[in-house]
């Protein structure tokens, strides 16, 4: 159960797995995400969004970027190799409908989750635009499938070395200039980036959707570890979210109990490095 | 009060039985209530802070003849009816007087199915022992016949034995129920209900089962190896289960029916919603629920700061908010995870705190301390947004509120503020609205609880729901006694 059927690595810290999941496969709708856990007594639940799903083949995919200790443990295992839980889907899908001209904001792993809310919002008979950004060239992951999709598509990357030199929020505040302006727009990515896309957009009115990756434990609504301040209402990100109004959400709160267990994750991540170290070292 | 070692209070109750068990047939009422009450042995105070195993270590065999001898097997037996699944009290009372240990768990497990548990965790105090002839008769419960430690020395015995009975299961019947969540009620379910020979399946969201008794009550009050035994034998019975998933997302609960054909749904998904406080600062970084807090601690191990990956925060001075059991588990977990100081922090007294006395008094043997007619007014926070102190309010008690309790009233400008580091809010949790939510034609009340008939039926056909989803935030064994009234309905209805 929760196999791995297949493994393919995007970019340096980016990997992409086919995972065996009938169940969730079936019942997933856009914007909903997963949890799982690599080890039942002492693992670490962590969420990521379902990138996609193939109800006939039963398997969902998902795209991670390696950020801590169980992202690199998950980055090492293999195709044919199971992950010990995997629980969905999670969240309130996103609101699909025909709004017309839709503006999709993919940065860094946040075109991942962007790429099924991008597919439906196509299907559902938008003018789709996406802005994919990244820091480089080599960051930059799913152009072809985002390609597949857009209506008008804008890559840009901090550097230059791929399409646009630019953040996102300059092709995003010239698509508010136009005449007639977007829709609403979706962002997702680093929450900065999200909180900039909003501030943008806010001066124009254009409805800005957000999807928060606040910490999670399990994910149902029981904890509140994933509680954000949407205008003057507490939200849990789990259950009422991923998705919220990006002109209502407290992000510098968002971003601080984004950080709450910075020192411990570290030391945690540290003592992997040196085990890689000696890993290598024995190797040899 | 000086603390005993499970040594001393052994040792003085094999010296009394040596005088009373040769007259254990033929000793009068006045001379049984006469025996001293059997302390419950327990960990040093200052020991068990600094561990996470089981704080009370049970009887020794001695402790437990003598007190089964002050059981007067009174004629009225007022025990039974207070017992939400009515054990037969006195026969399993007598029987291990009698040394007849084997007997007195087939008595117990007549009627209730986790007896290991229940033991631990029931508050007998205001169920069984409350009405018991010795409570009444010293005019002081914690005096009555120590009901709740007996069932619980009989029900390890009988594990250390290594031949825990199995209950026999009924040929198969073809028919086959679904339960959702692995909590007592829905453990007690799928006990009942597969012996009658359907076939059962517990759905669980989380990746381990048990439900509260797993994420909620810490090892040091009930060990996760109790849950386990339970577990087994379920699986011995042939129960099937299905973690990492949740009825509701994963499969959608009609579709339970409709699709994947079961022919009944029992909903166990219980309490877990937490409740906050609502004052300014709830959302700093340093503030959890204690859902949130207990669950890092107990169910992903947050406790083995070494093993476990799951980070839970670090504090040096903690106040809980709350006077319940949670609030309880909380503050004596936030102790053991190295805290400096922790405060319990409740706008009523002592007199008015849901805990049990068990647990307060555990708590306080520990170093917690308890500030009461007290409650937070606002979280305040550093630069960083990390807590670094509540301003708290003091209260005086007014005129009764719905719960019967004395409202507490503000006393204006009494503002004062407490320095901590963490603030943990245990002031109840609400009845899980997922599968509500998910399921249009299941109804609730305005707290979200799922309405029943008194069979536990749901206002969906087929579906019935029992425990803390039906009963708000309650106990272990009123779960129990809900799970047993639905297995037997839908036991009826599957017959038919």
């Amino acid at each position: 159960m929760n196999k791995i059927l297949s493994k393919k690595q995007l970019s340096d810290d980016v990997f992409l797995m086919r995972i065996e999941a009938s169940n969730i496969a079936e019942e997933r709708l856009p914007g909903q995400f997963i949890i799982l856990q690599l080890d039942d007594d002492f693992g670490e639940r962590i969420p990521l969004t379902i990138a996609d799903a193939d109800e006939s083949e039963g398997s969902i995919t998902i795209i991670f970027q390696v950020v801590g200790k169980t992202t690199t443990d998950l980055s090492k295992m293999n195709e044919g190799d199971s992950i010990a839980n995997l629980v969905g889907p999670l969240g309130t899908p996103t609101h699909i409908d025909n709004f017309g001209t839709v503006i999709c904001v993919g940065g860094g792993i946040g075109v991942a989750p962007m790429h099924p809310i991008a597919k439906a919002m196509k299907a559902a008979g938008n003018h789709v635009v996406i802005i994919m950004g990244a820091r480089t060239k080599e960051l930059i992951v799913l152009e072809e499938e985002m390609t597949a999709i857009a209506d008008e598509l804008i890559i840009c990357t901090d550097d230059g070395s791929y399409g646009r030199k630019a953040l996102v929020t300059e092709p995003l505040k010239e698509l508010c200039e136009r005449d007639p302006k977007p829709d609403m727009a979706i962002a997702i990515g680093p929450p900065i980036m999200m909180k900039f896309c909003a501030e943008t957009t806010r001066p124009y009115g254009v409805f800005t959707q957000v999807s928060l990756n606040t910490i999670m434990v399990d994910g149902t609504g029981m904890c509140g570890g994933c509680r954000v301040n949407v205008g003057d209402e507490v939200k849990f990100v789990c259950v009422d979210g991923p998705e919220f109004d990006g002109h209502l959400v407290d992000f510098d709160n968002m971003m601080a109990r984004l950080g709450a267990y910075r020192g411990q994750e570290t030391n945690a991540h540290h003592k992997c490095n040196i085990d890689k170290q000696i890993e290598e070292k024995e190797k040899a | 009060m000086s603390h005993k070692s499970p040594e001393e209070l052994k040792n003085s109750a094999a010296t009394l039985l040596e005088e009373y068990l040769p007259q254990k047939d033929t000793m009068k009422a006045k001379a049984r209530i006469g025996i001293p009450v059997q302390d419950m042995p327990s960990q040093d105070p200052m020991v068990r802070i600094t561990n996470l195993e089981e704080v009370a270590v049970g009887y020794s065999e001695e402790q437990a003849k003598l007190e089964a001898l002050r059981c007067t097997q009174c004629k009225k037996r007022p025990c039974i009816e207070a017992c939400p699944v009515k054990i037969d009290i006195p026969s399993f009372i007598q029987h291990i007087a009698d040394g007849e240990f084997q007997k007195s768990i087939d008595v117990i497990k007549k009627t209730s199915l986790l007896p290991a548990i229940c033991g631990r965790v029931c508050p007998q105090e205001v169920q069984c022992q409350e009405p018991c002839t010795v409570s009444k008769s010293l005019k002081d419960v914690s005096k009555g016949v120590a009901i709740g430690r007996l069932e619980r020395f009989v029900a390890d015995w009988e594990q250390a034995q290594g031949n825990v009975k199995i209950p026999e299961v009924k040929p198969e019947t073809g028919k086959k129920v679904a339960v959702v969540g692995a909590g007592p009620a829905g453990l007690v379910v799928a006990a009942d209900i597969r012996r009658e020979g359907h076939s059962v399946t517990i759905f669980e969201a989380f990746h381990k089962l048990g439900g509260v008794m797993r994420y909620g009550i810490p090892e040091f009050r009930l060990p996760n190896t109790i849950i386990d035994q339970e577990v087994n034998t379920l699986l011995s019975m042939g129960v099937e289960f299905r973690t990492n998933f949740v009825v509701g997302k994963t499969r959608k609960l009609e579709d339970l029916m409709k699709k994947d054909g079961f022919d009944a749904v029992f909903v166990g998904s219980g309490a877990g919603l937490p409740i906050f406080m609502g004052v300014e600062g709830e959302n700093l970084i340093g503030v959890f629920s204690a859902n949130e807090y207990l669950t890092r601690a107990n169910l992903m191990r947050a406790y083995d700061r070494e093993k476990a990956d799951t980070p839970i925060y670090e504090s040096k001075k903690v106040a809980v908010f709350g006077g319940g059991n949670v609030a309880m588990d909380a503050a004596r977990m936030a102790k053991r995870l190295g805290a400096e100081e922790v405060y319990v922090v409740y706008r009523r007294t002592e007199v008015e705190m849901p805990a049990r006395n068990e647990e307060i008094a555990h708590a306080k043997e520990e170093g917690i301390e308890f500030y009461f007619l007290q409650n937070a007014k606002r979280i305040l926070g550093d630069e960083d947004g990390k807590v670094k102190g509540i301003e708290c309010l003091r209260y005086e008690l007014g005129e009764p509120d719905d719960s019967g309790r004395r409202r507490p009233v503000e006393i204006k400008g009494s503002e004062f503020t407490l320095d901590v580091d963490t603030a943990i809010v245990a002031i109840g949790n609400g009845s899980n609205p997922l599968i509500p939510q998910t399921t249009k034609d299941i109804d609730v009340n305005r707290w979200g609880n799922i309405v029943v008939d008194e069979r536990q039926e749901t206002s969906m056909s087929k579906v019935f729901a029992g425990g803390d989803i039906v009963l708000g935030a309650a106990t272990v064994i009123l779960a129990m006694g809900e799970g047993r009234r639905a297995a037997a309905a839908i036991n009826e209805q599957l017959a038919q």
